[in-house]
């Protein structure tokens, strides 16, 4: 949008990013299940995404004229969901009926039973396809709506990332913009050095090179700096005619220090003592035995 | 007497939805190359602007349907259909019909009829599969005028559709008086002796084996099935009633298709011996149309000879004791 940004503005931001980051430790927490590396290198983006970026009203959440945002990482579904409590689409309460039965908080997004989702998603590579049907949606129609669609690096891996890439690029569809959380790992991936080291889905360079090759308008950032995340989503959405993606570099697990860049936090269940931690590093400490809170 | 020759369904396909979408300026047509043979082609030379070409990418193609409907279009997906319903078939579970999105999936080269271009291209499960999705109507028109009907419904309707094309002109079953709904099958013929319960094109050919039927002294009742789902439930329980012997035929595999439809049906509601005509348990091969309905025992006089032999074995034996065999590996003849 081009709205200038000051250092409030991105205290502010940081500490959106901060309050999703809790939203995902205590859904998971209380859910004993669901993801937590993905979501949290996430956070930032999400946080620029919801507060700063995209046009949209969360009392409306049909609002035709909004834009349009995917997760086609569908796993990492609690991010986006704290994201969206955190904006007023629903209390922030309702985080801690993730997962379980009844929820609208599906482990997966479900457009079905919760408003604000643009599209469910779980089932790897599809997202993008949405994007990019949600892109020439919005040209038939004379919307200026953008779609911004969040994908994994292990993600890429899937051959319809690359239909969907091609697409994209032959329609010239500069309202497109995807996101990769390039976290450098995925859920089990290719063993390293050491019993717990592991190969990045992708190496350094690579998703930029192919996006690239795939006539995209390629910007590279920090995916953890929010001011950086600000400039490089500013940019994008000026339009060239080549459809954007944003190679967003961050850590897995980013904020709790345990869980920083270890792929078997891509999903696990905390014990009490591991909450403890992790809620005491997000600047939230709990109080109470039973592990509640603050 | 045979049915006569209607147009090939395709081309009432291509026809009715360029006419549908000059008055719905929110229909789309997605195309994964194949235009100039689906006839998606007839729509983009009446609406350029709205043909979306894909390429051959259908996993993306279903995808981008299900932006485009969240947008408030109302896709219409063209392509054969192995590559419209089996090749992008999570793309369908997850993106089309888990959201119950307005995707109209138009299965083009249906059936056997595919130009004899071999088994890859010839899918025999396509009515199982969609009708084992949850939310998925699914369609099978007897001819021209019934597709036209059924492509009209579709656009009424609010909700992911499957509908099933064939290459080929085929036999004509239905005058215009003739009215398609979703649910509803159609006595297409009377007769005591036997049901005979089919689906899609070859209804007519099962007709035209009633008539072969009748020359010998048996008098079937037909049921047309156009929509395995939702299914017509109290008509086909009726129709075994109507003669207490059920036979259905189909051009596909009998294995969840609507063999497995009515079997299922019936022994829920009404137990009755149903003998299953169709490919059983087989993939198709090259062949000209009329030797792979010979192949298969779909063509009038086949289906006549296997009505008439289950029912003359029906009168000297009691159950047929048949084992069943292991399935036939995708090894040389």
């Amino acid at each position: 949008m081009g709205v200038a940004v000051d250092a409030a503005d991105i205290a502010l931001l940081e500490d959106v990013a901060r309050g999703i980051r809790v939203g995902i430790i205590r859904g998971v927490n209380e859910a004993k299940a669901g993801h937590l590396g993905g979501p949290l290198s996430a956070a930032d983006i999400l946080a620029v995404l919801y507060f700063h970026v995209m046009q949209i009203r969360p009392d409306e959440p049909d609002w035709p004229d909004r834009d349009r945002f995917v997760l086609s990482k569908g796993h990492s579904s609690i991010g986006l969901y704290a994201a969206l409590a955190l904006r007023g689409y629903f209390p922030v309460e309702e985080l801690l009926t993730f997962d379980t039965f009844g929820s609208r908080l599906q482990g997966h997004p479900d457009m079905t039973r919760l408003p604000g989702l643009d599209m469910s998603t779980g089932s790897l590579g599809m997202g993008i396809s949405a994007g990019v049907g949600m892109a020439i949606g919005a040209r038939l129609s004379g919307l200026a709506a953008r779609t911004f669609v969040m994908l994994g690096d292990g993600e890429c891996q899937e051959g319809e990332v690359w239909e969907a890439a091609f697409v994209a690029a032959r329609y010239r569809l500069d309202n497109l913009i995807a996101i990769v959380d390039y976290n450098k790992l995925q859920q089990y991936g290719w063993q390293g050095e050491g019993p717990d080291d592991r190969l990045p889905p992708a190496w350094p360079g690579e998703l930029a090179a192919k996006w690239s090759a795939f006539g995209w308008r390629v910007l590279e950032v920090d995916g953890n700096d929010i001011t950086a995340v600000v400039g490089a989503l500013e940019e994008a959405t000026v339009g060239d005619g080549r459809p954007v993606a944003i190679i967003a570099s961050t850590i897995k697990g980013r904020g709790v220090s345990f869980m920083e860049g270890r792929y078997y936090w891509h999903t696990r269940p905390l014990t009490a003592a591991e909450f403890a931690t992790a809620m005491a590093e997000l600047g939230e400490p709990v109080t109470s035995p039973e592990g509640g809170a603050a | 007497m045979t049915l006569p020759m209607g147009r090939a369904m395709r081309e009432a396909f291509g026809q009715t939805v360029s006419e549908l979408a000059t008055s719905n300026p929110r229909i789309v047509m997605l195309d994964a190359d194949t235009g100039s043979s689906t006839k998606a082609d007839i729509f983009q030379k009446a609406h350029p602007e709205r043909y979306l070409q894909m390429g051959i990418a259908e996993q993306n193609m279903l995808g981008v349907a299900a932006g485009l409907a969240t947008m408030g279009f109302m896709p219409f997906v063209s392509t054969f259909v192995p590559f419209a319903v089996v090749r992008p078939l999570d793309q369908i579970r997850v993106l089309i019909a888990q959201t119950g999105l307005n995707v109209k999936i138009c299965g083009g080269y249906a059936g056997l009829f595919i130009g004899a271009t071999g088994k890859t291209h010839l899918v025999v499960d396509d009515l199982a599969i969609m009708r084992a999705m949850p939310g998925m109507v699914t369609v099978a028109p007897a001819d021209d005028v019934e597709t036209g009907q059924a492509l009209r419904w579709a656009a009424t309707y609010e909700g992911p559709v499957y509908v099933r094309l064939v290459r080929d002109a085929t036999q004509r079953l239905f005058d215009e008086t003739y009215s398609f709904a979703p649910g509803r099958a159609a006595i297409v013929r009377d007769g005591g002796d036997v049901t005979l319960i089919s689906t899609g094109s070859q209804t007519p050919r099962v007709v035209d084996a009633a008539e072969l039927l009748a020359a010998r002294g048996i008098q079937a009742y037909v049921l047309h099935v156009p929509t395995l789902k939702p299914l017509d439930v109290p008509g086909i329980v009726a129709a075994a009633d109507r003669t207490g012997v059920v036979v259905t035929v189909e051009e596909g595999t009998v294995i969840g298709g609507l063999g497995g439809a009515v079997a299922e049906t019936l022994s829920e509601h009404r137990p009755t011996v149903v003998k299953r005509i169709g490919l059983q348990d087989v993939f198709g091969e090259s062949a000209s149309n009329s030797e792979l309905l010979e192949l298969y025992g779909l063509s009038a006089a086949r289906v006549a000879d296997q009505v008439q032999a289950f029912l003359e074995a029906r009168v000297t034996t009691d159950h047929a004791s048949n084992s069943m065999p292991l399935p036939q590996l995708g090894r040389v003849r």
